[in-house]
């Protein structure tokens, strides 16, 4: 608290950025430890959680007052008039603060408690089980099997310790392999494919440079290919564009020669790195954040933001993988740079297209507990969640989410959940209120204690499911019926609901979503009244007849 | 002129045809002088029957003897025929062009088409002026049916009845047409009963460089306005293209001789005044602009029947000259230049607030569609001609059919009924944020992929609507059942 000098201000003025005439709500200001509160008066409450203001702006006094300006990462944007320069100038001083903290200790998690003991603690951890996931895979089996290579994490730092790798591929293969590749990131089992007996393998790129071999790699290639009885050859796909992989060989870096492994297909997908879609997710949001902005302005702002084209390269890159599977019966080795950005995105959604059960709700956690949390992603420097390195800060993870929910818009009725819940997600890889996302990788989650320390999101999600499932969802749907997407540009759109959520006046005042959600409700509770109805009548007859 | 002149050859077979979302499929080609039909033969392949007026334009390319046509429709379909023989390729060629370029309308389809189905009611009859001004005559004694213009001498662009201030006479209207362009009046287009409002329409007065005025004119837009009123004059036009419109003859009001009227060239914000909106010659943009602002403010507009009556009265008997602006469309190189998707637009916008307000309209997105296809090419004769005038003439309401009246029939209705509709019946602000506004596919991808998914979706949200209401049904049922058999219970048992 030490941070907080003035806790509330009266009479600020809350903007809205899309009204033609300044119209605003008038209200008090509040500043709690982990929340900016504004009441405006008809007493309806904005709370904006420290952890989610990703800048703080103050702009020169006006005549009604100081303006603020927050930008949040959930894409909320928020502009107050504070009165007096003295208040604004506390809270800007406070929230600079209070939104960047130095140490995970410090973030929501440790503090939030919603009120549950331990035991009900544990079991919301344990509510997703990667090892029964292996299970439902099909894994292990008599070609793939459980390593304990890592289970002291003695050979790869950010890789969790129960991996999956083809069951001739021996320890010292491993060991070798993993000394190729880069951050020891050896290729191992992300999605296994039960009925075509054929994987989607993930790593990070070889340690090749401009010629460098490693036997125990090439060995370790070879052993995925002949975990699938199918198809002899293999993919190894490199998800970035290919002047980044060939300028890394300078590095000692680079990629697979076809020369040196048998049976390889290598192939290049050109996914941008990092940097690229930082600065083309600043720029779409540079474009929304205009004040009046024609459509002219807006369209041709959102074509050279380039942050369609992204999309649009990340779900190309899971249709080659799921056609591989598919059409090819062929497994597929992804990688990028370091395996945890473009590898989970293009590796998860690929999953997703093959298997209908991460379309489910319960799936789709599962998914990201899998390809993202456990293999990885460094959620904490992506979401910039302590006072780090902004270059490490990217929307890799939201631009996955925005994949699926244009596979939603695709295929109305093949997911179990909604937008809500894509919007949701969104909202907690960013809150720090959950202990899922915290960490860059599972030891460190382990150092951090986080199963003791923090809740698990998961399970207030599925308490809540009620308003995240799709009520046009149809289960009927064959486990392995593949989504089949059409990439043709003119389906990649702005998804307003997320870049504009807070926006309220931009969007439909009536949405159909939800009136379907609860007249699906409704004829629940409906049937249930015809069924009680039924018996009373019953029962009268009954008594009447005696 | 027989059509037979202009088929040189009526039937080709082994033709080959591509078309979006069907397999190529074989077949013998038949022209008439309506309809260009592929037949294939086969039980299970669906023919084609393409009127000649939906076509827009034609490439053909030869590979050796094999010849191939590609038609491109008004409703932006685009279909290939492999045609064998180049003699026949370009037979077919030339008589698609003639066909689908008659200059004569009563040539047209409409004349020909012979309804088979039962005509419940006469469309020619639905919407009738009077009865659309019963609709106001019970809340506003200001307004009254003129019948000046029943020759269509005043203005030749507008129906014979028009609604127009009760203060101002046939004469005084004579000489207000003068000065107004194509003798276009101000007319009422819209009255807002619930602050007794107006909106009305007109062409561009005609002040020239050296500023004419027109008692009559002053007098019939001041006599619109109580006193201590305020007006605006919404000129849709840019000032720049208002100004340079003098040295043609026409103009703009000077706002010094109507002292109660602002003039502007932009939108405003809400604010309960009257307007009055014109462009240069009324018959387009004004047009988009009284309907779309009726969509928003009357719900009645936003019910099958009404916006039906707001296409007849805004649209049709408000001069909108459908023959030019849909002679030719999007794809066509050498269009003139009185073509242009006025008409699109607006349904564009409509679909736009439809979007918005999915539940406030009482017909779907294929009721537009619909709307946008029987206007570029119909076996009806609604969109025919340019104006009431021509249509007196053609005797479309003898001579063709309406097509309201095919419409208007239950199965008709069913497949453009919303299923979500509740009646609203509030005003309707929608949002113009770039953001907020979207490509409609229903037209601009509809033939560019399958919409399969999205329209099992829709079928499954029509389902769910529809067990909602039997549940809601026998629940009732069972309810009252069972308080009969209560109340029979409690009869029997008291004694």
């Amino acid at each position: 608290m030490e941070h907080i000098r003035t806790t509330k201000v009266e009479q600020v003025k809350l903007l809205d950025r899309f009204s033609t005439n300044n119209k605003s709500l008038t209200g008090t200001l509040y500043l709690t430890a982990t929340h900016l509160l504004f009441i405006d008066s008809q007493q309806k409450e904005t709370w904006i959680l420290h952890h989610h203001i990703g800048s703080v702006e103050k702009l020169a006094l006006t005549t009604s007052g100081c303006p603020l300006v927050i930008q949040c990462k959930n894409f909320r944007i928020v502009h107050f008039i504070v009165p007096r320069e003295r208040d604004c100038h506390d809270i800007y001083n406070s929230l600079l603060q209070l939104s960047k903290q130095a140490k995970y200790e410090d973030l929501y998690a440790f503090s939030y408690n919603p009120k549950q003991n331990d035991s009900e603690r544990l079991r919301g951890w344990q509510l997703i089980d990667l090892a029964e996931e292996y299970k439902r895979m099909g894994v292990p089996n008599s070609n793939w099997q459980l390593s304990d290579a890592n289970r002291e994490y003695k050979i790869c730092e950010t890789y969790p310790r129960e991996l999956y790798v083809p069951r001739i591929a021996s320890k010292p293969i491993i060991v070798g392999s993993s000394k190729f590749r880069s951050k020891g990131r050896f290729p191992v089992l992300s999605y296994y494919h039960q009925n075509k007996e054929a994987a989607i393998c993930r790593c990070s790129q070889p340690l090749s440079g401009f010629s460098a071999r490693c036997l125990e790699d090439e060995h370790l290639l070879q052993a995925i290919s002949k975990a699938n009885p199918a198809n002899r050859y293999m993919y190894v796909v490199d998800t970035r564009p290919k002047l980044n992989a060939i300028a890394n060989r300078a590095a000692g870096k680079g990629y697979e020669n076809e020369d040196n492994y048998s049976n390889i297909r290598f192939q290049f997908v050109g996914i941008e790195n990092i940097h690229v879609m930082r600065s083309s997710l600043q720029k779409l949001l540079e474009v929304n954040g205009t004040k009046g902005l024609s459509v002219n302005d807006f369209y041709s702002g959102l074509e050279s933001s380039g942050w369609l084209r992204h999309i649009k390269a990340v779900m190309d890159a899971a249709i080659f993988l799921a056609k591989a599977i598919m059409v090819e019966n062929a497994s597929v080795l992804v990688h990028c740079s370091d395996g945890w950005d473009r590898t989970s995105q293009v590796c998860s959604l690929g999953s997703l297209l093959l298997d209908s059960y991460y379309r489910t709700v319960k799936g789709f956690m599962v998914l990201i507990e899998k390809d993202w949390i456990s293999f990885g992603h460094k959620f904490s420097e992506r979401c910039g969640h302590l006072d780090g390195d902004p270059k490490e800060v990217s929307p890799v993870f939201t631009q996955f989410l925005e994949c699926v929910w244009h596979l939603t818009e695709q295929f109305p009725q093949d997911f179990e959940f909604n937008e809500a819940f894509l919007l949701q997600i969104h909202e907690h890889i960013h809150s720090c209120q959950f202990g899922n996302f915290l960490g860059n990788c599972q030891k460190e989650r382990e150092e951090l204690k986080l199963k003791e320390k923090t809740y698990s999101l998961w399970p207030f999600l599925l308490d809540d499911q009620k308003k995240y499932l799709n009520p046009l969802y149809s289960s009927s749907s064959q486990k392995f019926a593949v989504l089949e997407p059409n990439t043709a540009s003119f389906n990649f759109k702005f998804w307003r609901n997320m870049y504009h959520q807070f926006d309220r006046t931009l969007h439909p005042r009536e949405s159909v979503c939800n009136i379907i959600m609860n007249m699906n409700e409704q004829n629940k509770q409906l049937e249930k009244e015809i069924e009680d109805l039924e018996s009373i009548f019953q029962a009268f007859v009954l008594r009447n007849e005696t | 002129m027989e059509f037979a002149e202009l088929i040189k050859t009526p039937r080709v077979d082994n033709v080959v045809l591509h078309r979006p979302f069907y397999p190529a499929v074989e077949g013998t080609l038949c022209l008439t002088g309506h309809h260009l039909i592929l037949s294939s033969r086969q039980d299970n392949t669906e023919e084609l029957w393409l009127l000649h007026s939906n076509i827009d334009a034609i490439d053909k390319r030869f590979v050796g003897p094999l010849g191939t046509i590609i038609i491109k429709c008004k409703d932006f379909r685009i279909i290939q025929l492999d045609i064998p023989g180049m003699e026949e390729c370009l037979n077919i060629a030339s008589s698609i062009e003639a066909l689908s370029t008659l200059d004569s309308i009563t040539l047209m389809y409409p004349f020909f088409y012979r309804p088979m189905f039962e005509v419940i009611e006469d469309g020619w009859h639905s919407f009738l002026p009077e009865q659309e001004f019963e609709l106001y005559s019970s809340a506003t004694s200001d307004w009254r049916l003129s019948y000046v213009n029943k020759e269509f001498a005043v203005c030749p662009s507008y129906p014979p009845i028009v609604i127009v201030p009760k203060s101002i006479d046939d004469e005084a209207l004579r000489k207000v047409a003068t000065f107004r362009h194509g003798g276009r009046f101000p007319v009422l287009s819209y009255y807002h009963k619930k602050n007794g409002m107006v909106i009305m329409r007109s062409g561009q007065p005609l002040t020239g460089t050296n500023g004419r005025r027109c008692k009559e004119d002053e007098k019939l837009i001041n006599a619109t306005l109580r006193a201590g009123k305020r007006g605006y004059i919404i000129d849709t036009r840019s000032l720049n293209v208002a100004q340079q419109a003098r040295a043609k003859g026409g103009g703009f009001e000077q706002e010094a001789h109507y002292p109660q009227w602002r003039r502007i060239h932009k939108s405003i914000e809400r604010e309960g005044a009257s307007i009055l909106i014109h462009g240069t010659e009324g018959t387009d943009s004004t047009l988009q602009v009284t309907s779309l602002a009726q969509i928003i403010l009357e719900p009645r507009s936003r019910t099958i029947r009404g916006f039906e009556a707001l296409i007849e009265r805004e649209w049709l008997q408000a001069g909108h000259p459908f023959q030019q602006r849909c002679a030719q469309s999007a794809y066509c190189s050498s269009k003139q230049k009185w073509e242009s998707p006025v008409f699109l637009l607006f349904l564009d916008c409509v679909w736009q607030i439809l979007r918005q307000f999915p539940c406030s309209f009482e017909f779907n997105e294929n009721f537009l569609i619909m709307l946008f296809e029987h206007a570029y090419a119909s076996q009806f004769g609604t969109f025919l001609g340019n104006n009431e005038s021509e249509r007196c003439k053609l005797k479309l309401q003898q001579k063709t059919m309406s097509l309201w009246s095919w419409v208007n029939r239950p199965s008709e209705l069913s497949k453009v009924t919303n299923p979500l509709f509740e009646a609203n019946s509030l005003v309707i602000w929608p949002s113009v944020a770039p953001q907020s506004l979207q490509l409609w596919e229903g037209i601009f991808l509809r033939w560019n992929r399958s919409s399969k998914y999205l329209d099992e979706a829709y079928e499954e949200m029509v389902n769910i609507i529809e067990y909602n209401k039997e549940l809601q049904a026998k629940v009732n049922l069972l309810r009252r059942q069972l308080a009969e058999l209560e109340t029979k219970d409690g009869v029997q048992e008291s004694p």
